[in-house]
């Protein structure tokens, strides 16, 4: 805040020029931030739709491929999500409080988490690698009926996509981090803080649709 | 922060945001919405001229049945192929909003830059990045699968450039998505006082229509052409029947971006010509609100109609059937701009200068595009015309006959803004003219070369089936006769480009309002501030009230 006073005037420091005022500037941030998700959704949906036509072509490839993969660890990963999105929403609470310490804490959980989920989708990979469980021409697995080599294709398509948006994720939590390190938020100025929660929330959101239809749905 | 100090010194008389900073690094670096649009344009015209050099190319091979060039049919297969990819990738999805829409879109609004300046200039780097890719690929490698990409030929079979162009394909769709997310924020955030939505320009509501598309069509094709790169580079068989994945799909998810993308293109020439035809008429807008929500309705349902490019593919007759009826709805509002552009000349005191007769050439050739995209959209009509000259024909009358037209129309109507200059304006009028007739030479021919049943993308046609002799010798005469009208149009082309630098140059000053417009990029200087307005402008009242016919109309 102090460099605010500095440039002299009454500018927040984060204030851009072209914008009248600052919760003009943050509604904008905001507004840009939500359809920047929706483009996200799409460019999922596609993703999904190519999962339920090939779950058409052949219901039971992925029916017993399906089989194969671990619901405990699928569960593991989804608690540690849904927690990591519980202390996402609470360093987004803490800065609007100004609370700049807390929100460094709270995003320090928060990529833990993360981490702790790509270290079980470490492990549920090397697990399907060795076995061959593998896209297209790589599908070495045998026992499975015609169309399970599809099912691993969108199995490491849809997860892989999604691990490289918690990766991105891991990336922009510190960003935020660092600058909350510099005290920078304030209860007038924290959208940079909401919107990576809302891109860390549709990251959990995406994963609470992948996880009963990769795992749990018979 | 140290932007307040330049606001101050750039008022000073005679600075406008052409000389307000120097040098290659502060318009490669610059945040300006009117130095971006200015790249966007100089980029967007240069590889115009890349895929329209290749163009001529693909119309002096077809001169004579056994080619007449002397190259090669993989040859030929790839000037098709980068032709088309160019103009569609790199030229005519960002045209108009990334061009003449970045610039104008603030300056309309009455604000002083879009919402997020960087975003605004990272979308031109990644433009940059994802050109730089399809140049790769001319150099390096190669691309003859046509600029659809279809699996399975880009799976295997095609050339290496597939992974290259794909990536920079992909690379310019976030380019776009953060050119739309831009524009709808900047529309919904940074309107003046007083600018209403129902007193935003026309050219605004399109904008606006275009960018509802880019956010969320976009994202598709990328996801799309991502899977492509994919299965090319590791054969994970998404597409490929050979290991069990499905070809049609890729068709339906190309086609749920590419269709939609349809309308980024056309959109926004729609609103230029809304601006152009009521500014040159003096004559109020007929149907504002007709036109605006048209834009919006075209958008929505353009989602909603991509299968009327699979009748043949092999999906189910009942959704082609829905695909077609669906299709026909587009006509609807399409229409009802139509009939308002004309409404609106109706005892209008029309003025026939340049960016007027480009509107006319607008009307008349979308028209005819229009019109002849029903005989592809009904089913029994679509069988016997697919893949045939009657669609390149259709889709040039609305892609260059309609956009390349409108964005002609856009930069001569705006010219005088952009750069402080006027053009030579009897030059004008005789390169539109020119323009015009080369134009309907070369395709009005391709409609009858297509109801006869040429086939696209062919090298050669001296051994089409067993094709008779009198129909070889009518396809010859008309695929010549195309040709010619080729060269026509390019001479015109060249000829716009000579007296527009020559403009720059030697052009005579530009006043600020040339045409008598009432929108805001005229109540600023001629070219533009740094910061576009002295002082927050305010409105009070629509764009097309002229004051020398309010009475007239009220």
């Amino acid at each position: 805040m102090s460099t605010a006073h500095a440039h002299g005037g009454h500018h927040h420091p984060f204030h851009a020029h072209h914008f009248e005022t600052l919760p003009q500037q943050e509604a904008s941030a905001r507004m840009g931030m939500w359809l920047f998700l929706g483009q996200e959704l799409l460019f999922f949906s596609a993703v999904f739709v190519a999962f339920f036509v090939f779950q058409y072509m052949y219901p039971e490839g992925f029916l017993e491929a399906h089989r194969t993969l671990s619901i405990p660890l699928g569960t593991l990963n989804t608690l540690v999500l849904l927690t990591s999105s519980l202390t996402m929403a609470l360093a987004v609470r803490n800065a609007q409080l100004g609370d700049n310490k807390g929100v460094v804490k709270q995003l320090g959980f928060t990529i833990a988490l993360a981490t702790v989920f790509m270290i079980v989708k470490y492990f549920e990979y090397s697990g399907k690698i060795e076995k061959g469980q593998l896209p297209g021409q790589w599908y070495t697995y045998e026992g499975l009926p015609e169309g399970a080599s599809i099912f691993f294709t969108m199995y490491f398509v849809m997860t892989g996509l999604h691990g490289l948006h918690i990766v991105i994720g891991i990336g922009v939590l510190a960003w935020i981090l660092i600058r909350a390190t510099k005290n920078q938020f304030s209860a007038e100025y924290y959208a940079p803080v909401e919107n990576v929660g809302l891109y860390w929330h549709l990251v959990d959101l995406i994963w609470i649709f992948l996880f009963p239809f990769l795992y749990l749905i018979e | 922060m140290s932007t307040a100090a330049q606001t101050d010194t750039a008022h000073a008389a005679g600075t406008n945001y052409l000389n307000a900073t120097k040098g290659l690094k502060s318009w490669i670096f610059t945040l300006d919405h009117k130095r971006i649009g200015i790249m966007y344009l100089i980029s967007i015209l240069l590889f115009f001229l890349v895929g329209g050099l290749l163009a001529l190319g693909v119309r002096a091979h077809l001169f004579s049945p056994e080619g007449a060039t002397g190259m090669s049919n993989d040859t030929y297969n790839q000037a098709f192929t980068l032709h088309g990819a160019i103009m569609t990738f790199l030229f005519i999805v960002p045209s108009i909003p990334a061009s003449i829409g970045n610039f104008f879109l603030p300056l309309m609004l009455g604000a002083k830059d879009v919402a997020f300046p960087k975003l605004n200039l990272a979308s031109y780097h990644l433009y940059f990045l994802g050109a730089l890719f399809f140049i790769a690929t001319i150099v390096f490698t190669g691309l003859d699968t046509g600029w659809t990409f279809y699996a399975p030929f880009s799976t295997d079979r095609a050339m290496n450039g597939v992974i290259l162009a794909t990536s920079g394909a992909f690379i310019l769709g976030f380019s776009s998505i953060l050119t739309g997310v831009n524009f709808i924020v900047t529309i919904h955030k940074l309107r003046a006082p007083g600018l209403t939505w129902r007193r935003l320009p026309l050219f605004v509501w399109s904008l606006y229509a275009t960018s509802i598309i880019y956010v969320l069509a976009t994202p598709v094709v990328g996801i799309t052409l991502l899977l492509l790169i994919i299965e090319r580079a590791f054969g994970v068989g998404i597409f490929d029947p050979a290991l069990g994945g499905d070809p049609v799909l890729f068709q339906h998810f190309f086609w749920f971006y590419s269709h939609p993308v349809v309308y980024v293109m056309i959109l926004p020439a729609f609103g230029v010509i809304s601006e152009l035809v009521t500014i040159h008429s003096r004559k109020h807008i007929f149907g504002y609100n007709a036109i605006a929500v048209s834009s919006i309705a075209i958008a929505f349902i353009g989602f909603l109609v991509w299968g009327h490019h699979m009748f043949v593919s092999g999906q189910s007759g009942l959704s082609a059937a829905v695909f077609s009826f669906l299709t026909f709805l587009v006509a609807v509002p399409t229409a009802i701009k139509v009939f308002s552009w004309v409404a609106t000349m109706y005892k209008g005191s029309i003025v026939y200068n340049t960016p007027m007769l480009y509107t006319f050439s607008f009307l008349f050739l979308f028209s005819i595009g229009g019109l002849t995209g029903l005989f592809l959209g009904a089913l029994a009509t679509d069988v016997h015309l697919h893949d045939t000259y009657f669609v390149v024909a259709h889709f040039h009358y609305v892609m260059m006959g309609s956009v390349f037209i409108g964005f002609l129309g856009a930069i001569h109507h705006w010219w005088p803004k952009m750069t402080g200059r006027m053009y030579n304006e009897t030059l004008g009028r005789i390169a539109c003219g020119l323009v015009f007739v080369g134009f309907n030479v070369t395709f009005f021919t391709q409609f009858v070369l297509g109801t006869q049943g040429m086939p696209r993308r062919y090298a050669t046609y001296h051994e089409v089936g067993d094709i008779e002799p009198q129909l070889l010798e009518m396809f010859t005469l008309l695929h010549q006769i195309s040709t010619i009208g080729s060269f026509i149009m390019a001479a015109g082309l060249f000829l716009i480009l000579f007296y527009l630098l020559a403009s720059v140059f030697k052009g005579d000053k530009a006043p600020d309002n040339p045409w008598g417009g009432l929108s805001l990029e005229w109540a600023t200087a001629s070219p533009p501030i740094e910061h576009n307005f002295e002082g927050q402008p305010v409105v009070r009242r629509g764009p097309y009230e002229f004051p020398e016919i309010d009475p007239m109309i009220k």
